[in-house]
């Protein structure tokens, strides 16, 4: 891998992949079964409207490198995004085989078949645009911001991306699951992005504190924030602050990038607190670090996880189980955390429709542990931005007008995780590129440009 | 950047992909789609005295889950009316000036040859494309696949093109003929500026044994149709090499028939002709494969340095040479990779079956293996193996200078003492 700063002796490394790279004879195979649909729907269920249906056919006539040009047209984190996107419920999920009950086209390894050649091998396609002289300041090197300044540049406009970490590529390097995608890949896909040329990163620098917004607002025409979401949020429960207990994504963020970091080696029982997809992600993490037993500790019942089906049916199968219904009340421990303490919980009313809970006195029970991990969301960042001039927030997440990625503020644009709340990475890749379309709007006085390239998706200059 | 554009016989195109003449090319509106999607020129449906077709008119045949790997037709010429045709030729050629539009005509009479060449070029044709190709309908009536398997007629009639036109004549070649040097020579002979081929092959494409009925039925009847699509691109590509290699044939090809891909399109163009034109794989997939067929294409040349199509024409031709001049002593055996191997044993019942029995397997494995003395070198078991690479042509050393057939037949009539060539195996004992 070049460039990539990153240690060799990271526990990710010990994580298989999942789906290995296609071969040949299989890619063609799938590629000769899809149906080149006309007006796909897989294309509108891509968050980024890749032409799939065209780069598969390229695949099938062997033109692999014209393939990777048409991802890498809509999503220029495609090669990522075709391993971390949950095919299953974006472009895979309504793909027509459905519908015949039949298996779905493997839209997310195709391509990835695609593309990989053309980062291992830098085939660029896209050239900067003639210099605007315009600058633009890109707050974190996420996914977001990455997909929005390689937009600026082929607008030709200067991009500097302000990022707090010592690495580029936000979770999609440190938080994604390391048997979807390592943190090298994802760091070589930066480097191949950046290959247009243009796109500064300014690491160590948190935008707050190294450096202030009003700072950025002198220096450059314009703002797009794309900072994500904040650390783990945190139960407000005794004995959170025994050893042992650990926030979800501080804890992946460890296995993922730092060196030579182990779990402890008497970790034989977890509990993993929480119902979504960090905490389905950590209990698979930890199943495959062979933790013997590995419980999801979940407030509500199964059916009402916000985690998708498919990667905890996955987890079961991985030998994880459930504890449903169970409010984690205390963690017990001396030094160290012995027990997650829950009491039981029930729905407050018959009524299906109603949702909320009650516990239940007198119900408390341990769950003996040797780790405890925290899976109950992120914290928002927006407070950062409270005192902008027309951005608004709500509940911490930035306010923007979907459309254009524009904040209540002509300068600052966002999009990605801080809107959303947390979503995928392909939806920030996709809010990006929004908002870099607007941005060259706004700095090119051109008000149909954003409107323009709505349709045509014709950004200037691809090279080849 | 490479240049895609051709100069085919005086008709400029932005690049070589045509519609041939047929239902994708039947109307302005759809014309002017297939400008937008890429393509470079077409060639409309045939003109003539509009004509009734019959409903059903297509038939198909699959292989497997694929779909159209043939295709048949028993449809006829436009079905719309002349003027119609025109007026909406000359819409086409207002709003793409630099598009190819070729008018395909099929009339009996010189009279009527005259009138609608008159009106083509009128309208504002780049070219005419005359359709002596048809096999099935108007053959019946004279015309189409009745005119190209005469050699007299097709030459007469081109003539009278070449004479009443001011716009190259192309002139559309039947495969229904046992050789397709004479045909192609009368029309050169009658003047014409190029030649397209193929159009398509009588055919039957299937029968319903239920109902017992040819397909596709017309009702409890059906006819024979005119075959094209994959299945019929080694036809077609055997025909364009016959006409490149003919000194006598000396005018530009536009290569038909199974064309999907950039690497089809290629495959003609290798072989000699400098436009491709795409009937069956546009009604399969839509206008929209050109996308791909450009950029393949593109894509192609950049990695083999060609800068222009005419660069690639017949890049292929020289590698063709009559069976009498190949070299028997040019020696390949077949080598299985034993890592690779599945143990289906396709291979040995190829072999054993269909070829020279010399593939066997032994006591305590599945892989199978060859015996070297034996194996004449076929290529059978490669192409029946599903695994890529795993068995792949080795050549083999044998110290024998090279000897053709020719060759060897000539030297015995000089009365040398020469040793015969090729491999001796059990099946030839020389
Ligand atoms: C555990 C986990 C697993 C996930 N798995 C998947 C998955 O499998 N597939 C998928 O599609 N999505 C997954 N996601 C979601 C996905 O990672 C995010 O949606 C995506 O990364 C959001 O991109 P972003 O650019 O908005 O933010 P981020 O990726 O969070 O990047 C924000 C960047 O901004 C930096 N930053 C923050 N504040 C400042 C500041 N003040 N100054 C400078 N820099 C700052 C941060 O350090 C970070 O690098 C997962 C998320 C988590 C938490
Ligand atoms: C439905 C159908 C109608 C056709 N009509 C014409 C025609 O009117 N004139 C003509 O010259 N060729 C006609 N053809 C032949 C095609 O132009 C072409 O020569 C042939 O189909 C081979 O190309 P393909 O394999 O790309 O289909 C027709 C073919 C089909 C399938
Ligand atoms: S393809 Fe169109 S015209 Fe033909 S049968 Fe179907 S609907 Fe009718």
């Amino acid at each position: 891998m070049t460039k990539s700063n990153l240690p060799e002796n990271r526990l990710e490394n010990r994580f298989p992949e999942k789906e290995p790279l296609l071969t040949k004879r299989e890619a063609t195979v799938e590629a000769n079964r899809c149906l080149y649909c006309v007006d796909a729907p897989c294309i509108d269920s891509c968050p980024t409207s890749i032409d799939i249906p065209e780069f598969i056919r390229r695949i099938a006539t062997e033109n692999r490198e014209g393939s990777a040009k048409t991802i890498l047209e809509s999503n220029i984190l495609g090669y990522s995004c075709a391993q971390v996107c949950p095919t299953e419920v974006l472009c895979e999920s309504t793909c027509v085989f459905n519908e015949m009950d039949e298996e779905p086209i493997r839209i997310g390894e195709l391509q990835r078949y695609a593309t990989e050649p053309a980062i291992e091998n830098d085939v660029q396609f896209f050239e900067a645009g003639e210099p605007t002289g315009k600058r633009v300041a890109l707050i974190g090197a996420g996914p977001a911001s990455l997909s929005c300044a390689h937009r600026l540049r082929r607008y030709g406009h200067e991009t500097t991306i302000f990022e707090a970490k010592s690495y580029p590529g936000g979770l999609n390097t440190d938080g994604v699951a390391p048997y979807k995608l390592h943190a090298h890949q994802s760091l070589k896909e930066i480097d191949y992005v950046r290959q247009i040329g243009g796109i500064d990163i300014e690491y160590n620098t948190a935008v707050g504190k190294d450096v202030t917004l009003e700072e950025l607002e002198e220096d450059f025409d314009a703002i797009f924030i794309g900072a994500g979401l904040g650390p783990d949020n945190w139960l407000d429960i005794p004995g959170t602050d025994l050893d042992g207990v650990w926030g979800a994504v501080d804890l992946i963020a460890k296995m993922k990038v730092e060196e030579g970091y182990e779990l402890p080696d008497d970790v034989h029982t977890a509990c993993v607190v929480g119902g979504g997809n960090t905490a389905i992600d950590v209990v698979r993490e930890l199943r495959g670090l062979g933790v013997d037993d590995v419980m999801l500790v979940y407030r509500r019942d199964e059916a009402s996880m916000s985690g998708y089906e498919h990667e905890w049916e996955g987890a079961k199968k991985e030998g994880a189980r459930g504890v449903w219904f169970s409010q984690p009340v205390e963690i017990v421990g001396d030094d160290h955390a012995r027990a997650l303490r829950c009491r039981k919980m029930r729905p407050a009313s018959d009524d299906p429709d109603d949702r909320s809970l009650e516990l239940v006195d007198g119900s408390d029970f341990d769950i003996d542990c040797d780790l405890v991990v925290v899976a109950i969301g992120q914290s928002k960042l927006g407070d950062l931005f409270a005192d902008v001039d027309g951005v608004e927030l709500d509940w911490g997440k930035i306010v923007i007008d979907a459309e254009t990625g524009r904040t209540g503020n002509t300068k600052y644009f966002a999009g990605g995780d801080c809107v959303s709340g947390g979503k995928e990475v392909v939806d920030a890749v996709e809010e990006g590129k929004v908002a870099a379309r607007s941005i060259h709007a706004l700095l090119t006085d051109d008000a149909e440009a954003s409107a323009d390239e709505e349709s045509t998706e014709t950004a200037p200059s691809p090279v080849t | 950047m490479p240049d895609l554009s051709v100069n085919f016989a005086g008709i400029k195109s932005p690049n070589p992909f045509w519609l041939a003449s047929a239902p994708p090319a039947n109307s302005g509106e759809q014309v002017m789609r297939a400008f937008d999607a890429g393509w470079g020129g077409a060639v409309w449906k045939t003109l003539g005295q509009p004509i009734v077709n019959v409903s059903s008119r297509f038939g198909s045949l699959d292989y497997g889950d694929r779909r159209m790997i043939g295709f048949n037709n028993i449809e006829l010429i436009t079905d719309r009316p002349l003027e119609d045709n025109f007026r909406e030729i000359e819409e086409v050629k207002r709003h793409y000036p630099d598009h190819a539009v070729i008018a395909s005509l099929m009339v009996e009479t010189k009279e009527e040859w005259k009138d609608i060449i008159a009106r083509s070029i009128d309208a504002g044709a780049d070219g005419l494309e005359l359709n002596f190709g048809c096999p099935h309908g108007m053959c019946e009536r004279g015309m189409g696949s009745a005119v190209g398997q005469e050699p007299k007629v097709c030459q007469e009639i081109t003539s009278w093109a070449v004479e009443y036109s001011t716009v190259p004549v192309i002139v559309k070649l039947t495969p229904n003929v046992g050789d397709i040097i004479p045909p192609g020579r009368a029309a050169v002979r009658g003047g014409a500026h190029a030649v397209s081929l193929i159009n398509t092959i009588k055919s039957i494409i299937g029968v319903d044994l239920d109902r017992g009925v040819i397909q596709p039925p017309v009702n409890t009847k059906s006819s024979n149709g005119g075959y094209c699509g994959q299945a019929v691109r080694p036809i077609a590509l055997h025909m364009t090499n016959q006409l490149a290699q003919d000194r006598q044939v000396n005018i530009p090809i536009s290569g038909i028939g199974g064309v999907e891909t950039w690497r089809d399109a290629l495959e003609f163009i290798y072989l000699g002709a400098s436009t491709v034109q795409v009937c069956t794989a546009v009604m399969h997939h839509g206008y929209r494969i050109v996308e791909d067929m450009i950029d393949g294409t593109e894509r192609f040349m950049r990695d083999k340095g060609f800068e222009t199509i005419d660069e690639m024409v017949g890049k292929a031709l020289p590698s063709y040479d009559q069976w009498g001049n190949l070299d028997l002593n040019h020696e390949i055996i077949a080598k299985i990779d034993a890592d690779l191997c599945i143990g289906c044993q396709k291979c040995v019942a190829a072999c054993h079956d269909g070829a020279h029995q010399c593939i066997h397997v032994g006591e305590d494995s599945r892989v199978p293996y060859i015996d070297e003395a034996e194996c004449i070198g076929c290529n059978l078991c490669k192409y029946v193996c599903p695994v890529p690479d795993c068995i792949t042509m080795v050549e083999v050393d044998n110290d024998k200078d090279s000897m053709t057939w020719n060759e060897y037949i000539a030297a015995k009539e000089r009365g040398e003492d020469v040793e015969h060539p090729g491999k001796s195996t059990h099946q030839t004992h020389f």
